[in-house]
């Protein structure tokens, strides 16, 4: 009874919010710290194969992207497979010049561990990831990952 | 000057909707998963002065195949599933029995094991431009894996552990007996 009577005479109970801005800040820089920003807006579909061996790639500033599949919006650009670098398409030749700018990017000490992880559709043919590993040899960034998701392996 | 009991009060009750509100912003724009790929070293452009490549016996090559239509040739037989080949790639890599057809050893100084027999293997990988790319990676995957698990399995006899979990040197002296060598050879197309 006591406590009925008291929550009339004071009217509404009211909770304090005060640290409720200190709470979400909170989470916001764990997310900000935890999270790594989409790299780019991808314009091809890229549906990654399934592999059981595979390593997590550190440093991600060390790493560049290229993205291998059907352009998303077929009807426009067609269904061949196609070559996605930064936010555009490109060609076979353009990836020189590409893995060059990125490494100029990088700090002198760090061009050697440079990594170029190729995210391609699991149904595209060989043939153009053949290119690309060409053009890379040829742009002596050696160090690469063909990027994959991981699978347990079913055991027997 | 009446109101000496109120101190100037900045209203912060927007402070939340306007963190919310970044919150929100940071979780739309990030990816939380992180990259997962097999890591592979491309051998450099052969100078154009070197004509032909070093030769290798034939006994040291493990051949991988693979055609257009995702069917694949193990040193000259057909295999009929994927999953054969770790077992395949380990047999040939181990070479528990020295036999002939098997890849030579060589005894080498290793840190740690002393004197120890390393196969001189190669796999050689080989595709044609019409195979698919889950396919190539699926048997990129199982050489990987074969690698691995030899790894692996000399961990657990001579230090106890896993692999990942042995210390910087002892993973490098593992992987002096099992150096991976994964050749990708240059694209052939079959498919006129």
């Amino acid at each position: 009874m006591a406590v009925i009577r008291k929550s009339k005479k004071k009217g509404q109970f009211k909770v304090n919010t005060s640290s409720l801005p200190d709470i979400v800040f909170m989470l916001l820089f764990f997310f900000m710290v935890a999270s790594n920003m989409k790299e780019v807006t991808l314009i091809v579909k890229v549906k990654l194969p399934e592999a059981t061996e595979v390593t997590k790639l550190e440093q991600k500033s060390l790493v560049s992207y290229i993205y291998v599949g059907v352009p998303q919006q077929s009807k426009k650009y067609g269904t061949e497979p196609r070559i996605q670098l930064n936010d555009s398409f490109a060609t076979v030749d353009d990836i020189e010049n590409y893995i060059l700018q990125e490494r100029e990017s990088l700090k002198e000490s760090d061009r050697p561990k440079m990594t170029v992880s190729i995210k391609a559709n699991d149904q595209i043919q060989m043939g153009t990831i053949t290119d690309i590993k060409q053009a890379l040899r040829k742009a002596q960034a050696l160090k690469i990952s063909y990027a994959a998701r991981k699978a347990e392996r079913n055991k027997r | 000057m009446g109101n000496k009991k109120e101190t100037p009060d900045v209203n912060a009750s927007s402070t939340a909707d306007i963190a919310f509100l970044l919150l929100v912003f940071f979780l739309i724009s990030s990816t939380m998963t992180s990259d997962f790929g097999l890591g592979r070293m491309l051998p450099p452009i052969a100078p154009p002065d070197q004509t032909d490549a070093p030769i290798i016996k034939e006994r040291n090559v493990f051949t991988v195949q693979l055609n257009y239509k995702n069917q694949l040739l193990v040193r000259g037989e057909w295999m009929e599933n994927v999953d054969q080949l770790k077992a395949k790639a380990k047999e040939f890599i181990e070479n528990k029995y020295n036999d002939p057809n098997m890849p030579e050893k060589v005894d080498t100084e290793v840190p740690l094991f002393g004197n120890v027999p390393v196969s001189k293997g190669i796999i050689s990988l080989q595709n044609d431009r019409g195979s698919e790319y889950q396919a190539y990676l699926k048997v990129q995957n199982e050489l990987q894996a074969a690698y691995n698990e030899l790894r692996n399995e000399l961990a657990k006899k001579k230090f106890g552990k896993n692999y990942e979990d042995c210390a910087d040197e002892e993973q490098d002296a593992i992987k002096k007996i099992y150096p991976q060598r994964i050749s990708e050879a240059e694209p052939k197309n079959y498919k006129k």
